[in-house]
């Protein structure tokens, strides 16, 4: 692996060695290495490419790592992966795909993720795309991630999403749904630049009795780039569930947002926020009065606001 | 040390806020008061760099600052609690501490600084700075950060305002403290007898002028004696609250 995929590598998964527990790293569209445990196995998808990856009931405290590099020019990478979580594990999910781009040819990952999640089991998955590229290169980064979740009788998940810099067009895609007890969390964070297009679309069906979910997204908008954010929470039993979009407005960007609510019962309970604004002067005026320039208030508040 | 000379401020839309201030701040502890509407926030920010006079000069240690921007002079010595604290979504109590110190500030330094405003530093550092800290809360933490700045200049604009049950002998130690460390000046907006009581001079500021700039003893009567002529029934209302 060259200093590029080491690079992109740390981006995306925090990674400068391999990690520890199971990986499958994925470079240019095949898998370049791999480790199973005797709790989670990773097996390579026949029908299509991809991978599953299986954990066993109470598996605690193990982790899977599954970052993906692009970085050849024109490469357009497409990808099934699906988890099966068993019941009453607990894991960490680490996901991601970085594209660095050398050519004049757009370079691509789409991945669609799946989970199955078993009764009472806990995952945190993180996921963080990231693109970057040579000086001279035209072609564009393109991401395209599908998430769906199935949540089994009192599983809970947490998602920590993010799309920070480097990605040209993106729509990103997350679907769940709930059974009794069961519990998502979604915290996304979305900064586009430049002429960068970022859609997002959360849709999540509270199906069980008492399933919560709570998805908070955080974006920033900068330059000529659009945004596009969609969430729809359908209460369709006793439940709990609350989204919230905030988003920061810059240059001559545009934001949209569109929080849905759907309530099937009196016994929903549904709330949804959405802020757009740009950056309140007052925020910059008092980081400045604490010796910051104004470029290095704006970091700061930019950095903490997405974090 | 900060001299003011002919300073005046006037809105885009022509009211004048400040007419002609001319004053020197050289004691420790210098209390600006006045009727709500009589300049004295507006004086503050002119000082911390926020609003530009319109007309004349500012004097910080013997240097003219009027064109420094509000970074420069913060760098330069002067620090600035807001009236009103700002809120941040997703900035740390611990990240505008580190700021305001100048360094990365750890949980010792935290405690330390927290402590001097009745808080308790693992309750609040990786609290975010937003609404979901009371105001009061927030208040005491705009007074830490200044505290933790402790420039040559600290402007406190109503500090008291809203701190709740944290008492006024705490907040008025607090000053003592960064006096005694720093050897600098402080200038507090306030109304409170209580801070007024520690003042080694008030300014009282009226109609956007400098009515009064003398010692508490000199200031202090002429103020109370000026409500002689307000609304009896209004006054004696105020005595019974």
């Amino acid at each position: 692996m060259g200093t590029i995929e080491q690079n992109i590598l740390k981006e995306v998964a925090g990674l400068d060695a391999l990690p520890v527990g199971a990986y499958n790293i994925r470079t240019n569209g095949a898998s370049s290495a791999r480790n199973t445990t005797a709790n989670i196995d990773i097996i390579t998808k026949e029908d299509k490419p991809g991978i599953d990856i299986k954990i066993k009931p109470g598996t605690k405290n193990e982790s899977v790592h599954i970052p993906v590099v692009v970085s050849q020019a024109g490469l357009k990478d497409m990808v099934y992966n699906d988890f099966f979580v068993g019941e009453g594990a607990d894991v960490t999910i680490v996901a991601g795909c970085g594209i660095h781009s050398c050519g004049d040819a757009d370079s691509g990952h789409d991945g669609i993720h799946t989970f199955f999640v078993g009764r009472d089991a806990k995952v945190r998955y993180i996921e963080k795309h990231y693109g970057e590229g040579d000086a001279d290169a035209t072609g564009k980064r393109l991401m395209n991630p599908t998430t769906i979740v199935h949540l089994e009788k009192g599983a809970q998940m947490v998602m920590e999403t993010s799309q920070i810099s480097g990605i040209d067009d993106t729509l990103r895609v997350t679907e769940a749904d709930l059974a009794d007890g069961a519990k998502l969390e979604i915290h996304d964070s979305i900064m586009t630049t430049g002429e960068q297009n970022a859609d997002a679309v959360f849709t999540a069906d509270l199906n069980g009795e008492d399933c919560s979910c709570n998805i908070v997204s955080r974006t920033v908008a900068k330059g000529h780039s659009k945004q596009h954010y969609t969430s729809t929470l359908n209460g369709n039993n006793r439940c709990a569930g609350h989204t919230e979009c905030d988003s920061i407005i810059m240059d001559n960007a545009y934001v949209l947002a569109t929080p849905q609510l759907s309530a099937a019962t009196t016994e929903a309970s549904l709330i949804h926020e959405a802020a757009i604004g740009k950056i309140a002067g007052e925020q910059l005026i008092k980081l400045m009065t604490l010796g910051l320039t104004e470029e290095e208030a704006e970091e700061q508040i930019i950095s903490g606001f997405l974090k | 040390m900060l001299e003011l000379q002919n300073i005046s401020y006037e809105t885009e839309d022509g009211k004048l806020i400040l007419d002609n201030i001319n004053a020197k701040i050289e004691d420790h502890f210098v209390v600006i008061t006045g009727p709500n509407g009589s300049g004295k926030s507006t004086l503050a920010k002119v000082i911390a760099g926020i609003l530009k006079p319109t007309q004349g000069k500012i004097l910080f240690n013997g240097e003219d600052i009027t064109d420094w921007t509000i970074t420069e002079r913060a760098n330069g010595g002067i620090s600035y609690a807001f009236q009103q604290p700002v809120r941040f979504k997703g900035l740390t109590v611990k990240d505008l501490m580190s700021l305001a110190a100048g360094k990365e500030a750890g949980i010792n330094d935290l405690c330390d600084l927290l402590s001097e405003v009745g808080l308790c530093a693992k309750d609040y550092i990786d609290r975010d700075l937003d609404g979901s800290l009371s105001g009061g809360e927030l208040k005491r933490i705009e007074i830490a950060m200044a505290f933790a700045r402790n420039s040559d200049l600290t402007l406190f604009d109503e500090p008291e305002a809203g701190i709740d049950l944290w008492s006024f002998q705490k907040l008025i130690r607090v000053f003592e403290k960064m006096v005694a460390i720093n050897d600098g000046n402080i200038l507090i907006i306030s109304h409170q007898e209580r801070i007024l009581d520690i003042a080694d001079k008030v300014l009282y500021l009226k109609d956007g002028q400098v009515a009064k700039y003398d010692t508490k003893d000199k200031v202090l009567p002429e103020i109370m004696g000026a409500s002689a002529g307000a609304c009896k029934v209004l006054t004696e209302k105020m005595k019974e609250d």
